[in-house]
């Protein structure tokens, strides 16, 4: 597609062009998806509660979603006397952007993906480590008690919880021997006796992916770790002096990140876009779709948290997650990288490095 | 492993897996194919560079603490940019994640909330103003007095052309700074690790203390309660009352709590 507007519209511009074009071709289906994804996060709960949930506008109420978001954009925008104003506007659009940004690096398919960059897993994991500054922003800029409160919580929260997720990250990266998101999600194929695909049946990674579903609930502040926003004690934390678009903003951006903590969770332990065996009448079935129905499952999974699991009062959040989740975790490390040098996953040997010795000194 | 006679760790790398598309750096083949890429990289270059000086100077300008902060951040951000039009991806998304992403938040968690009075902060400022311009100045000729010092060694000239170790061009900016950092350099990372760790020690150590008197919870003492022990069924006569003294205890004692 770049080479065919290159073609046409000359080297540098029809490169724009077509970059262009891939960029809205990720954003407005990862847009739409958000949306349905309220609804059906609304559905699901209602279901589990034995209600029905959204049912008026549409069939199965499914155009609720965008009945909210024209009633959010018909409102008025209210910007408290005391507040920032700058860092009161800016935060909203930095959850909103680093929110969408991230899905430039998503393998959607083989070779389906805009930037095919070699540290794609880290870029991720910055990206999802700078969500924070919306929340804490947010929180100071609107001078209000409650507000403060949320950000600050979901600061130390969202920190605590990244170490742990950067470290199941690594027992990942480990096996693939690669941060690109592709060859993660390649070293996947057939990986259980030529049979499964993905990580989740290796015995050795089950536990960090159910160790990395609870920490991504905790980064994107999910129940049971929703302090930051905790209903019954702080209103709704950070988000509370926000109104009209700039609330719908984060209410955004805090979905996308939902998914893209699901998206996160195929690509590193289900196999991304492979099919879960690897049999090859299932290859039939487009790449895309396979990913769609693991974010799907795991959008499922996180609602379902939601639905039955009471909220963590904020020690018992904070001792689960340095005194349990980071020992264990660094442990696995270690476990992990001494079982794939016993077993001879890194044996190849290479050319010896000519380095640089001494430096400048 | 080590064939080497020097005694120096030798590295095994896993195999390079295979690379789709040649070059897989931010800007990848079909942008580095356009006539104009010296132009667009050099607009980049000086876009990151403006805003890191820009906001640079706004940390030190900004009157709100907060704000400076912030003007910090974007700093960082556009400086990891920089590396990455370099080429350095690697350092690039390290900077973020670390600084960005981890020491920057503590640090403006800790300064949002300082109790900070303005008007107090300002009031010595001309009385300071000279002593200030003494500092600053002594500083600046350090500074050049140490920059002009400055002689590169015989091999750094060959060390910027090809920062990456080997010339096997397939040797990823990760594996590159693994190969490097694991083998020459390893008693020095280690060492800086030790440092590090020392830190940590020593802030935990003087901001610890125990207060008596604070409820905490055992999760283990919790979690080792069964019906049996904690629950104890009385039928107590009228008038009589329960023995509080066998049925009813503290989940743990006050003394000897971990």
């Amino acid at each position: 597609m770049v080479e065919f507007f290159q073609t046409y519209l000359g080297t540098g511009f029809g490169w724009f062009v077509a970059h262009l074009i891939l960029i809205l071709l990720i954003a407005l289906p990862v847009m739409l998806c958000m949306a349905l994804a309220t609804w059906v996060d609304r559905k699901v709960w209602a279901a589990m509660m034995l209600r029905r949930g959204p049912n008026v506008v549409g069939p199965i109420g499914i155009l609720q979603p965008f009945a909210d978001g024209l009633k959010l954009f018909l409102k008025e925008t209210i910007v408290p006397s005391g507040a920032n104003k700058g860092v009161f506007f800016i935060a909203p659009i930095i959850t909103f952007v680093l929110a969408l940004v991230s899905w430039a690096v998503i393998p959607f398919d083989a070779g389906w993906v805009l930037a095919d960059i070699n540290v794609g897993m880290l870029f991720l994991f910055a990206v999802s480590s700078m969500g924070v500054y919306g929340i804490i922003m947010s929180g100071w800029a609107s001078n209000s008690k409650y507000p403060f409160l949320g950000g600050l919580r979901s600061a130390a929260q969202m920190v605590s919880y990244e170490v742990s997720i950067g470290f199941v990250i690594v027992t990942v990266v480990l096996y693939a021997s690669s941060f690109n998101l592709t060859d993660i999600v390649e070293s996947q194929r057939g990986n259980i006796f030529g049979i499964l695909n993905g990580h989740i049946f290796n015995p050795l990674l089950f536990p960090m992916a159910i160790l990395f579903l609870i920490s991504a609930l905790a980064e994107t502040n999910r129940p049971p770790f929703d302090l930051p926003e905790a209903e019954s004690e702080l209103v709704a934390g950070y988000q509370i002096e926000y109104s009209s678009m700039t609330f719908a903003l984060f209410f955004l951006g805090e979905y996308m990140n939902i998914l893209l903590m699901c998206a996160l969770a195929s690509i590193l332990f289900l196999g991304g876009y492979l099919p879960p065996f690897d049999w090859a009448p299932l290859y039939f079935v487009p790449g895309l779709i396979w990913l769609f129905v693991k974010i799907v499952f795991m959008f499922f999974v996180f609602a379902w948290v939601k639905a039955t699991v009471p909220r963590y009062r904020y020690d018992q959040l904070m001792r689960l997650g340095w005194k349990v989740f980071l020992p264990l975790s660094l442990f696995w490390v270690v476990l992990v990288s001494g079982w794939l040098v016993f077993t001879g996953h890194y044996s190849a040997p290479v050319a010896a490095p000519t380095v640089v010795t001494g430096g400048a000194a | 492993m080590g064939s080497a006679g020097n005694g120096r760790l030798r590295q095994t790398l896993p195999p390079t897996p295979p690379i789709a598309n040649g070059c897989r750096g931010f800007f990848d083949d079909s942008f580095q194919q356009g006539p104009r890429t010296a132009v667009i990289q050099a607009a980049i270059f000086y876009l990151f560079a403006t805003v890191v000086v820009a906001s640079g100077l706004m940390v030190i300008l900004a009157k709100n603490p907060v704000h400076s902060v912030l003007w910090l951040i974007l700093a960082f951000f556009n400086a990891a940019g920089l590396f990455l039009v370099i080429g350095a991806e690697f350092v690039a998304m390290i900077l973020v994640i670390v600084y960005v992403g981890a020491v920057a938040v503590l640090f403006l968690f800790v300064v949002m909330m300082l109790d900070i009075d303005f008007t107090e902060m300002r009031a010595g400022f001309v009385r300071y103003l000279p002593f200030g311009m003494v500092l600053a100045l002594i500083l600046a000729v350090e500074l050049v007095m140490v920059a002009g010092a400055w002689a590169f060694g015989d091999m750094v000239p060959e060390a910027r052309m090809a920062p990456k170790p080997g010339v096997d061009a397939q040797l990823s900016n990760t594996q590159a700074i693994g190969t490097i950092l694991y083998t020459d350099y390893v008693f020095i990372f280690q060492m800086a690790g030790m440092i590090l760790l020392t830190a940590m020690i020593g802030a935990i150590v003087l901001t610890l203390r125990h207060r008596p008197g604070v409820k905490r919870q055992n999760v283990a003492a919790q979690n080792a309660r069964t019906p049996a022990s904690a629950v104890t069924i009385t039928k107590p006569a009228i008038g009589a009352g329960v023995d509080t003294g066998a049925g009813v205890q503290p989940l743990i004692e006050k003394e000897g709590r971990s």
